[in-house]
């Protein structure tokens, strides 16, 4: 019983090590925009950015205020008028291509893109004896 | 010969294929996001003061030939508390430094600057984290070196240790140059 008392009053006088600030969400971090296409475009464009601060999610998953900060400046520019691939590009620009999930054919990604084809190639070089072979037979 | 040597090959792809994953497992994990802005003109901003009574922060003023420190900071980050002692040293040795307070509040914000000190020439209220993401910080806090001509030309990520003061410092040295 003292043991549960110590414990209940540890937890009531530790305060949380907070991560976020003490202000209410961005105005369109979690709300979304009237206009369903411009929701579904913002949405679409939420799930290829990559979060800054929980890496390994998309900002459309994410719970983090940062996340929340991006989803409300994405869903801002829609409802303006930009396109969404001219707010991923603004983003690229100030994080590198880091930031998208979707990458673009360049010099540092054309091993990605390639792979596939060099692998089927590859093997195709690899089994082109087992074709000849029962050709003949 | 040449026949049973080519049938290792997918072999040896797959043992290459397992060392760049172990490797990429075992590397330490790269948590800092650098800025891309590095090397370009600050974006054009003008920032409520942070505090009532003293000045908000423009990207203007800091065109004006002189570099400056801005440091991206918050009550409510604890990293941020850390680095007020190497914070005020940089400002003992004449260096200009302005503050971007990330999502914070005026009671907040005053609690915070006198408890761990006030290095801050400026400070602008980056209340919904616009300007934060138009340079390129990823977190708080972010300290970024800007020269005279309001170009970025640093960026240290976390909070100021004495080991990094050199680098800081010679950032700076570079860009009053």
């Amino acid at each position: 019983m003292r043991v549960a008392m110590a414990l209940a009053l540890t937890l009531a006088a530790s305060a949380p090590a907070l991560g976020d600030s003490l202000l209410p969400p961005a105005r369109y971090a979690n709300v979304q925009l009237a206009d369903p296409r411009q929701e579904r475009q913002a949405k679409a464009l939420m799930e290829t950015i990559r979060c800054l601060v929980c890496q390994g999610q998309s900002i459309a998953d994410s719970n983090a205020e940062m996340a929340g900060d991006m989803r409300s400046l994405i869903r801002e520019r829609i409802a303006a008028g930009e396109s969404p691939e001219s707010i991923r590009s603004w983003l690229v620009s100030r994080y590198g291509e880091w930031v998208t999930y979707t990458p673009e054919l360049e010099p540092a990604t054309w091993p990605l893109w390639a792979a596939p084809v060099v692998l089927l190639l590859g093997g195709l070089w690899l089994a082109r004896g087992r074709f000849r072979r029962k050709r003949r037979a | 010969m040449m026949k049973r040597l080519i049938l290792w090959v997918p072999l040896g792809a797959f043992l290459v294929f397992l060392a760049v994953v172990a490797a990429g497992l075992y590397a330490p994990r790269q948590e800092a996001v650098p800025s891309n802005m590095i090397g370009q003109p600050l974006p054009d901003f003008a920032l409520q003061p942070a505090i009532s009574g003293r000045p908000g922060l423009t990207s203007a003023e800091l065109r004006m030939g002189r570099p400056h420190l801005i440091n991206i900071f918050a009550s409510w980050c604890l990293p941020c508390r850390t680095e007020a002692a190497q914070l005020a040293e940089l400002r003992r040795r004449g260096i200009p430094i302005d503050g971007i307070a990330v999502r914070d509040r005026e009671q907040d914000l005053a609690a915070f600057l006198s408890t761990y000190g006030d290095p801050f020439r400026a400070i602008g209220g980056d209340v919904d984290r616009r300007v934060q993401l138009d340079i390129g910080s990823a977190g708080v806090p972010e300290t970024f070196v800007i020269d005279g001509q309001g170009i970025i030309r640093h960026q240290h990520i976390g909070a100021i240790t004495d080991a990094d003061l050199p680098e800081i410092m010679a950032a700076y040295q570079e860009a009053a140059r």
